[in-house]
């Protein structure tokens, strides 16, 4: 075996977990102060656990309706939306996979130019408009239905099984759309767990689109709830001195709010993460072989 | 040529049908053809549709007659654009930014996967590497509100240096600590992400290379050179070809959710300042078009000159 445990091996792992856990800390320290009372951010008086530990500020986020019906926005839109893009992208990929398919190529070169070349900011918001996406929940699911890269990964993990699982299906008469369903999907499973959550977190993420197309504040995903609360906040940021920001009580109440939102925000990709991660290193990894 | 001439001899034409081979090839996979349509009127829908709004960069836009009749005004808007200080500005900070990134945060998931890889493959280490790939998945609006916490007077960045007896700063509105901030915070969001595309590549590695340069007398970072190096490096200029294909765009996603009006000098980038001249400043759409076209134009050519560059004097494969 090439690697015992030696000196270098433990130097290297001590310095890794070190930097985990700097890379750790903020999302704790921010768990931490929503957990505190107003007084006590403003105190400075949370370093590693609250100092009196208090749930205030969740339940003054719940009491006010706007986050609940966040929640509830960006959970149609995540649901909803990562159903299609797998329906979508999983169909699009598979038929790409097939080298034989007439037109393939043309096809193909025409998503890869995508990625280099667009319309920009104002054909592109013009083009939604005109779709009636405005105000819709759907402007965060259809425009975003298939995602490129995601594409590419699963066309090449297509590419990789075996075709004489296929090839039997065939000659009992099964079509391509039921060999995709009834063969192919249950053996990509490491590909489908990635793309689900790739596709599911990006659904949950997405502010850019809803912050152009949505005005109505009924239909505001909890990312743009999120976004303009931080906004009214950093417009502070940015108009007062320094030396008043340094000193002063600015933005001091809000902190335990802002945490508290924040990790509202992070929960559930927090809660579906862990059991994911397994799957997408060998998706990507397959997946990420040029073919 | 002999082989081609075999199998057209052999492919006989089916006398119940008269249809050409290529319609025939076609209606066999009709199938594939049902499952790949949704794929093609997306992309046709919401990529290839809106490119044709380009020719607003040589119109003048007048709401009321639409793309197609507002007037043509020849180079226009490109001189218009030229002549605006504030797209200078932009297109030197997008330059600096993205030159800044390629400098200082390229590296960075190289070398964590080079020390990720060099350590046994225990418990600990996939804990470890799960922390660092987490940040990945969170959107930039939590993130920079996470970093306004840290950064904000009571924040913890503030309370370290209090700790040290040092007097308070407000990072995000100085211009050269906010830049700082976006290299950092940039590492820290996505080096374990990218690490895990190095690391794909290096698992591809067959071991007993290893063992035969350890059987040689190698030591741990003579095969680390001869042999994970290599692999690395041609990770290494894929991603960079695609890093300089998009050198235009500088992280709008990063900028927009963190920056505000006092480091526009220093953090204003193309992306930024076509949003905030469409939808809050009006200075008029066929502006935005005209610089989003200069940009979409000037990143096509830098990544069929990076590809062209890897490919000839490089050495490497490339796209």
């Amino acid at each position: 075996m090439r690697r015992g445990p030696n000196l270098a091996n433990v130097f290297i792992t001590i310095l890794l977990a070190l930097l985990s856990l700097v890379a750790l800390f903020p999302f704790y320290q921010t768990l931490m102060m929503s957990f505190s009372t107003l007084n006590d951010v403003g105190a400075n008086r949370i370093f590693l656990y609250p100092a009196n530990f208090d749930l205030a500020a969740y339940k003054f986020l719940f009491a006010e309706g706007k986050v609940t019906r966040g929640l509830l926005v960006s959970g149609i839109v995540t649901v909803a939306g990562t159903a299609v893009s797998l329906m979508v992208t999983s169909a699009g990929a598979y038929a790409l996979s097939k080298k034989s398919l007439p037109g393939r190529g043309l096809m193909f070169g025409g998503i890869l130019f995508t990625l280099f070349f667009n319309g920009g900011l104002i054909p592109y918001f013009l083009t939604l408009q005109k779709l009636h996406l405005q105000n819709s929940l759907l402007v965060m699911i259809l425009p975003l239905a298939v995602n490129t890269f995601y594409l590419i990964l699963m066309k090449n993990f297509f590419q990789t099984i075996s075709p004489a699982l296929e090839e039997s299906a065939k000659i009992d008469g099964a079509n391509d759309i039921t060999i995709l369903a009834r063969i192919v999907i249950p053996v990509s499973m490491p590909i489908m767990a990635t793309m689900f959550l790739f596709y599911a977190v990006d659904r949950w993420n997405e502010w850019w689109l809803p912050t152009i197309f949505i005005n109505d504040t009924k239909l505001y995903p909890l990312q743009l709830v999120l976004r303009n609360a931080l906004t009214n906040l950093s417009a502070s940021v940015g108009n007062a001195s320094a030396e008043a920001l340094v000193r002063g009580t600015q933005n001091a109440y809000e902190g335990s709010v802002r945490g508290a939102l924040i990790m509202i925000a992070v929960a559930p990709i927090l809660a579906v993460y862990p059991f994911v991660q397994k799957y997408f290193a060998q998706g990507i990894m397959i997946g990420s072989i040029k073919g | 040529m002999s082989n081609s001439v075999q199998t057209a001899l052999q492919h006989k034409p089916d006398p119940r049908r008269s249809r050409s081979p290529l319609r025939n090839e076609i209606s066999k996979h009709k199938y594939l053809y049902i499952l790949v349509a949704p794929t093609i009127l997306f992309y046709l829908l919401f990529t290839y549709v809106p490119m044709y709004g380009i020719v607003l960069a040589f119109k003048e836009f007048d709401y009321s007659k639409g793309i197609f009749g507002s007037p043509w005004i020849g180079f226009g808007n490109f001189s218009n654009v030229f002549a605006n200080p504030d797209f200078l500005n932009a297109f030197r900070n997008t330059v600096l930014i993205s030159f800044g990134r390629l400098l200082i945060e390229f590296p960075a998931p190289i070398l964590l996967a080079l020390l990720l890889n060099e350590v046994s493959k225990g418990k600990l280490t996939r804990v470890i590497q799960t922390v660092f790939t987490f940040p990945h998945f969170i959107s930039w609006v939590v993130i920079s509100g996470i970093l306004v916490g840290i950064f904000s007077s009571q924040g913890l960045y503030n309370q370290l240096l209090f700790l040290f007896g040092l007097e308070g700063r407000s990072v995000l509105t100085d211009g050269p600590s906010f830049t700082a901030v976006l290299f950092l915070s940039n590492i820290w969001k996505e080096a374990g992400w990218s690490a895990i595309l190095y690391l794909a590549a290096i698992a591809g590695i067959n071991p007993e290379l290893y063992e035969a340069a350890a059987v040689d007398g190698a030591n741990r970072f003579q095969q680390m050179k001869a042999i994970t190096w290599p692999v690395v490096k041609s990770t290494a200029a894929v991603l960079l070809i695609l890093a300089v294909g998009n050198i235009m765009n500088g992280g709008f996603d990063q900028i927009f959710n963190l920056y505000n009006p006092a480091v526009y000098k220093y953090s204003d980038i193309l992306d930024t300042l076509v949003y905030r001249s469409a939808f809050q400043d009006a200075t008029g759409f066929g502006f935005s078009t005209t610089v989003g076209f200069l940009k979409s134009v000037i990143n096509c050519a830098l990544l069929l000159a990076a590809n062209y560059f890897i490919k000839t004097v490089a050495k490497e494969e490339g796209l």
